[in-house]
C-alpha cells in the first residue's frame, strides 16, 4: 500500500496511456482510434508534470504576494516540457482528423475494416 | 536483457531522497537536484542571488513567470523547433484538405441570439487573447495560451455565420512575418552576444510591463504565428 501511495500517479498515468493504446488497438472507428491518440497524449503529460510536483507547493511565477526566488516553487521545467506537448497535441490532433475527413470522402465509411484496399 | 531491466528499474524506485536517480514520490520532488534551481533562482550563468518582485534590476532572466523564462529565453530554440512543427502540421493539413470539392460549413446562419452573442463575444475575447499574450512574462499564459484564445474567437466566428472566410493570403504573411522575425531576432542575438537567441536588450527591472528584454517579443511573435496557424487549420477544416 505504502508503493501505491508514494508512486500513485505514475499509476495513474500509466493507466492512462494504457486505456489510449487500448482503444487505439481494439477501436474499429477512426474517430475513436483519433480519440484514444489523445487519451495516451493526456497521460504523458499528467505523468511529466507530476514529476515536478512539491507539497504545498505555489505556482512558478513571481507575484506581489509571492515576491522572493527562496519561495517553495514548484518545477517549472515539466510546466514548460507540458506546455510544449499541448501544443504538438494540438496539431497532431488536427493532422489526424483531416487524413479521416479524407478517408470518408474516399470510402463513405469511417470503420477500418470495411475501408477497401486495407484488408488483406 | 532481464538483469538491465531490473537495475533501471532498482534505480528508478529504490534510495528514496539521496538517490538522485530515482523517480521521486509525489510532492517530494527535490529541486537542488535539478536544474530547476538554477532557472528559479535565474543562476544558469551566474551567482546565486535573492531576487525580489518589482525591486530586482537586470536579473539574468528578466521574467517573472519562471515557465517563461524557460520557454522564451533559456530555451528558446527548442521553442523554435516547437512552432516549427506546428507550421509542418497546418502545412500537412492545408495540404491534405486543399483540393477538395465538399464544403462541411453549415447550411444557414446561425440563430439571431448566438450571431448576437459572437457579436458581443468576439472583441473581447480578442482583446483578452491579446492581454494573455502580452503579459506572458509577468501572468500565467504567454503566446500559445493566447493564441489559441484568439483562434477560439474566430471558431465563433466560423459557428455563427455560414459565409464567414478567412484572408488566407494574409494568414501566410502573417504567420511568416512572425516565423522569420523569430529568426532574425536570434540572429541579432548571434551578431551582437556570440550566441543565438541570446538576450540583447537590457532586463529592467523583474515584473514591469516593459522588462524581460527579448522575452516579450519573441513571445508576441509566437502568440501571432500560433494565432493565424489555428485560425487556419480551423478554416480550412471547415471550409475544406
Amino acid at each position: 500500500m505504502a508503493f501505491l501511495n508514494q508512486w500513485a500517479y505514475i499509476g495513474g498515468s500509466i493507466i492512462l496511456i494504457l486505456i489510449g493504446l487500448f482503444g487505439v488497438l481494439t477501436r474499429k472507428n477512426l474517430i475513436k482510434i483519433v480519440v484514444s491518440i489523445g487519451i495516451m497524449d493526456t497521460g504523458v503529460n499528467l505523468l511529466l508534470v507530476s514529476l515536478g510536483y512539491i507539497n504545498n507547493g505555489i505556482a512558478p511565477i513571481l507575484t506581489e504576494a509571492n515576491a522572493s526566488n527562496s519561495l517553495n516553487f514548484v518545477d517549472p521545467l515539466p510546466q514548460a516540457l507540458v506546455l510544449t506537448a499541448i501544443v504538438i497535441g494540438v496539431a497532431v490532433l488536427a493532422l489526424a482528423l483531416s487524413i479521416v475527413i479524407k478517408i470518408y470522402e474516399n470510402q463513405n465509411t469511417l470503420k477500418i475494416d470495411e475501408i477497401r484496399g486495407l484488408k488483406l | 536483457m532481464v538483469l538491465i531491466l531490473g537495475f533501471i528499474l532498482f534505480q528508478a524506485f529504490a534510495g528514496g531522497s539521496e538517490n538522485t536517480l530515482s523517480i521521486p514520490q509525489f510532492g517530494e520532488a527535490n529541486l537542488e537536484n535539478r536544474v530547476s534551481e538554477h532557472y528559479i533562482n535565474k543562476s544558469v550563468n551566474s551567482e546565486t542571488e535573492s531576487i525580489t518582485f518589482n525591486q530586482t534590476l537586470n536579473p539574468e532572466s528578466g521574467s517573472a513567470n519562471y515557465v517563461t523564462s524557460i520557454i522564451a529565453n533559456y530555451r528558446a530554440l527548442d521553442t523554435l523547433g516547437e512552432v516549427t512543427v506546428l507550421f509542418i502540421a497546418a502545412a500537412g493539413l492545408a495540404f491534405v484538405l486543399g483540393g477538395n470539392q465538399k464544403n462541411y460549413a453549415f447550411a444557414e446562419d446561425a440563430s439571431f441570439i448566438v450571431r448576437t452573442g459572437v457579436k458581443i463575444l468576439f472583441p473581447l475575447m480578442f482583446l483578452l487573447g491579446i492581454y494573455i499574450i502580452v503579459h506572458g512574462h509577468l501572468t500565467p499564459g504567454g503566446g500559445f495560451q493566447g493564441g489559441a484564445v484568439i483562434a477560439t474567437a474566430i471558431l465563433l466566428k466560423f459557428l455563427a455565420y455560414k459565409d464567414y472566410k478567412l484572408n488566407h493570403t494574409g494568414l501566410s504573411l502573417l504567420e511568416s512575418f512572425a516565423g522569420i522575425s523569430f529568426l532574425i531576432i536570434g540572429l541579432i542575438g548571434l551578431l551582437t552576444n556570440g550566441s543565438f537567441l541570446t538576450n540583447f536588450l537590457g532586463n529592467g527591472t523583474l515584473g514591469t510591463l516593459f522588462s524581460a528584454g527579448i522575452i516579450p517579443i519573441i513571445y508576441i511573435l509566437i502568440g501571432i504565428k500560433v494565432g493565424a496557424e489555428l485560425s487556419g487549420i480551423i478554416s480550412n477544416l471547415i471550409n475544406a
